[in-house]
């Protein structure tokens, strides 16, 4: 969108000139940034403070690291135990360019599926990185027991994932993210049962406090009693994951939500790239308006699975009368070279567009099959159980219907975001000593996340990457101790008590999950699988008509003195207004497609993406101006000396 | 179909608790056991009563908030079923079902179906580790686990501590949950530098909480929706005789 198109909707700022990513040779940016770092000695570290909030993947191996490392953290997440944070339900795998297989993988090609998988709009050094710490991450997870895949020579298993030539995904079954987590979570309960990190679990932060132009502290509310305190610290670490269920319906826990980060983005953090979502497509289609969420079948299920649909529209036969030559093995024949491998955009778009020609199946028609009678036949049923069988019994049990006999049926839905506060080379947002880590940041993925990529870089930079830079910036500490009559603490303490007072005092006529099921329509049906600019002005109307409507007739039950989940939805569902509009400003000023963000407007002859790199080589980064403000886009240029950007091509 | 509920309304810790009954009409079979309680509690707060709480977040079967009681069975009738997964096509029209939350000292109620499952977490962190900081690890490849080994340990490392043993428990004993890290770190090379204290840790922690002994009944791993085996235990008993010789100084063990 030129400028002229977009000043109702957006201002444009200064761009965003350095981004603290080292220059020169790549192979050795992060060794060099690393030895320009600050370091503080360990006697000083006792006397440093951090908060975490959250205890996913990258938040519980951050507080694990910097408690080892001997800093004074201090843990937050709102579920009853950190184990239970959301990278447990992570299925298929963790990429690592170890090159066990000897089938022609290394960090540079690790670095270039990855640059190439996120349609060229991520951060070359942070890429780089990314794949260089790989390695490590799987020596530390195997030190600390997480029981991988293993062959029968006692050696790690590994197998393929989409948008990649070469077997480099870790995997233990279907359960890895599952068991990467809990290697985390024991070795953070150690800290904790060595009294180097304090835990507060049931516990939601809901405000950032910023003093003196430094993230300084934290507003919680304790879910159990109700209670509303403040926390100090000389650094905030968010690691509080992706913003999914903006969508309500979403791959995501019920709890998962905005709200940490969206509150630090009003207090001056920048978001970054809030467009670039991922619709994950493979997952089982939805049955019901009763619908509370949605269930991801693995990305590792390609691997064996054929992806097919009838040939002909209409075709409501069974699938197993459809003989061979009637069906339509759409990915197979679209992109011969990946099959039915290709990365998850494509995929979802693919599917997407056989069920729009009315070749869709089951009552919906919405959904495609997943097909296993082959590798049964070729692997055996054991094998397959082997491989998948935790999963098919999943998809059993919430369909009634078995996969070894009939076919999965599956559509894409909302799984990740790749968008997030922006951070620099080191992690930390535009708020000094606020730093942000896993999917709750923007950094790595550009606008299409790779399976088995995002195991990766929560670990990496829980246990890797931040553990080293957050030390540059504590060298300056210990700040000016705090105490809660600052005025700036005062302010933020006061404005959490009053939205919470105001949410409660409305009510009207309608439940917050009224309000976030209609919500999360609006913006499947115009910031989903393909946007247009027509349908993105559409619901940027109807969003901020349903905005003031929430705020008028939302429903919430009992007081703040207490366990009170209606009341802790209502919050994040308010959130998560304010951030569903910005993804429609991003979406629509970004007039190209990129990754999982396609524009209608924007595509190849045979209905690809077409990006435009003359004009959108750029991470859109957003400053917060108030609610009913235009907001100011940052422009972070992107530059690209080693991987060259082209039309990504799978065929 | 037409449902009757009585489930466990309890405002505190301090309240003693009852059963309330309600009804719940038009369920589709398809709706998950916790999508239809979402139907019942979207009810209850138009009608401006309090809706009914419980734990629930992934709603996958894998983080393992979820728990209740249903029907007198932990996750209720399905085998290897978390609450989440359980779908309402087993159950039948005009049916009463009784949801109550895990029953057991060393989980005391906070409100309705919600129960405080911390001391979960002091077990882990009295011994459910390897030491293994960051940094320290060398190569993957550089120790080799047998198949067996390695598929043994993911069987136990399965756990998603929901405290359904618990729960099913007559002497409301945590020790499936504890025997599963136990088995999971022993069963591994990189578990047996701290197999001993591990397990001495974890089972002192264990009784602190509150927690009964073990005399084998069975009824944890009946229920358990990973369905980790009751040989555990015994992996555990084994350890933990071995672990107190070698504290009482007995050699050759």
């Amino acid at each position: 969108m030129n400028a002229s198109g977009g000043l109702d909707l957006f201002t444009l700022g200064e761009p965003i000139a350095d981004a603290k990513a080292p220059d020169g040779p790549i192979e050795t940016r992060w060794q060099r940034r690393r030895f320009a770092a600050k370091l503080v000695n360990p006697a000083n570290r006792r006397k440093l403070t951090v908060i975490v909030v959250g205890t996913g993947l990258a938040g519980g191996s951050a507080a694990a690291t910097l408690g080892e490392q001997g800093y004074q953290v201090r843990s937050y997440c709102y579920q009853d135990s950190p184990r239970r944070a959301h990278s447990i339900a992570a299925q298929g795998g963790i990429n690592a360019a170890k090159n066990y297989r000897n089938d022609g993988d290394s960090i540079q090609r690790l670095f270039y599926d990855t640059v190439k998988g996120g349609d060229f709009r991520s951060r070359e050094s942070n890429v780089r990185r990314l794949a260089e710490v790989s390695v490590e991450i799987i020596d530390q997870a195997v030190a600390q027991g997480v029981p991988f895949a293993r062959e029968y020579g006692g050696l790690l298993d590994t197998r393929s994932f989409g948008g990649a030539q070469v077997q480099r995904t870790f995997y233990a079954r279907g359960q890895t993210g599952q068991q990467l987590l809990l290697g985390a979570y024991q070795a953070l309960e150690r800290q904790i049962g060595l009294g180097r990190v304090e835990m507060h679990s049931r516990h939601e932060m809901l405000e950032l406090i910023v003093v003196d132009g430094r993230a300084r502290g934290i507003v919680v509310r304790d879910l159990v009693t109700g209670e509303i305190t403040t926390d100090f610290a000389d650094a905030v670490v968010l690691a509080s994951g992706g913003y999914g269920n903006v969508f309500y319906l979403s791959t995501n826990a019920k709890g998962c939500n905005v709200t940490a980060t969206w509150r630090a983005h009003r207090k001056g953090a920048l978001f970054a790239n809030p467009c670039y979502t991922q619709i994950h497509p493979t997952c089982i289609p939805v049955s019901g308006d009763h619908q509370s969420k949605l269930t991801l079948m693995s990305e590792s299920l390609r691997n064996d699975g054929r992806v097919w649909v009838p040939e002909a529209a209409g075709d409501d036969r069974p699938p197993r009368q459809i003989p061979e030559e009637e069906r339509d093995y759409f990915l197979e024949r679209l992109y011969p070279s990946f099959g039915n491998l290709v990365p998850r955009d494509i995929a979802s778009r693919a599917a997407k567009n056989v069920c729009d020609s009315g070749r869709g199946v089951g009552q919906s028609g919405l959904g495609v099959y997943l097909d296993f009678a082959d590798a049964i036949d070729r692997l055996g049923r054991p094998t397959i159980a082997e491989r998948y069988g935790n999963l098919f019994e999943m998809y059993q049990r919430i369909t009634g219907e078995d996969p070894y006999e009939v076919p999965m049926r599956i559509y894409p839905a909302v799984h990740y975001t790749m968008g997030g506060l922006w951070v620099d080379y080191d992690l930390q947002s535009t708020i000094p000593g606020l730093f942000v880590i896993g999917e709750a940041n923007f950094s790595d993925h550009g606008a299409n996340r790779l399976g088995a990529s995002a195991l990766m870089q929560g670990l990496a930079d829980g246990y890797f990457v931040l553990p080293s830079t957050i030390a540059d910036y504590l060298a300056a500490g210990p700040f000016d101790a705090l105490t809660d009559d600052h005025p700036e603490v005062v302010a933020a303490r006061d404005d959490v008590t009053d939205r919470l007072d105001r949410l409660l005092a409305c009510q009207g006529d309608r439940t917050v999950d009224s309000f976030h099921r209609e919500l999360g329509q609006i913006m499947w049906d115009h910031c989903g699988m393909e946007r247009s600019d027509a349908g993105l002005r559409k619901a940027l109307g109807e969003i901020r008509g349903l905005r003031e409507q929430f705020w008028q007739r939302v429903k919430v039950p009992g007081d703040g003195e207490g366990l009170n989940q209606a009341l802790e939805k209502a919050g994040r569902v308010a959130d998560f207004f304010e951030l569903a509009e910005l993804m429609c400003v991003d979406a629509l000023h970004r007039t190209e497609s990129a990754g999982g963000h396609f524009r209608a407007e924007s595509q190849t002859p045979e209905g690809e993406a077409q990006r435009d790199d003359e004009h959108f080589s750029y991470v859109a980064a957003w400053e917060f101006t108030g609610a009913d403000r235009p907001p100011v886009l940052h422009r972070e240029d992107l530059r690209f000396e080693y991987v060259h950007p082209s039309q990504r091509s799978y065929k | 179909m037409n449902l009757t509920l009585r489930i466990w309304r309890q405002t505190g810790p301090d309240d003693p608790g009852r059963m309330v009954s309600y009804q719940v009409p038009d369920v589709s079979p398809d709706m998950s056991f916790l999508e239809m309680l979402d139907v019942l509690n979207d009810r209850l707060t138009l009608d401006g009563e309090d809706p009914v709480a419980f734990d629930h977040d992934c709603r996958e079967g894998i983080c393992g908030a979820c728990g209740m009681v249903i029907n007198g069975v932990a996750h209720g009738p399905e085998r290897a079923t978390t609450a989440c997964q359980l779908h309402m096509r087993h159950f039948r029209d005009g049916q009463t079902i009784d949801i109550e939350p895990w029953r057991a000292k060393a989980f005391p109620v906070i409100k309705d179906l919600v129960v405080d499952r911390s001391a979960f977490d002091r077990i882990i962190a009295a011994g459910g580790y390897v030491t293994a900081p960051t940094g320290a690890a060398p190569e993957a490849h550089a120790q080799l686990v047998r198949k067996s080994d390695a598929d043994a340990a993911f069987e136990s490392a399965a756990c998603i501590g929901c405290g359904a043993c618990v729960a099913a428990c007559p002497n409301g004993s945590a020790m499936l949950f504890t025997a599963a890290k136990v088995s999971h770190l022993s069963l591994l090379p990189q578990g047996q530098p701290e197999r001993t204290t591990r397990v001495v840790g974890m089972v002192d922690a264990h009784d602190e909480a509150g927690f009964g002994g073990c005399t084998n009944i069975g009824e944890c791993t009946a229920v358990c929706p990973k369905g980790i085996p009751l040989t555990s235990i015994g992996r555990l008993n084994r350890d933990y005789l071995r672990a107190t010789r070698e504290r009482d100084g007995v050699p050759g063990t």
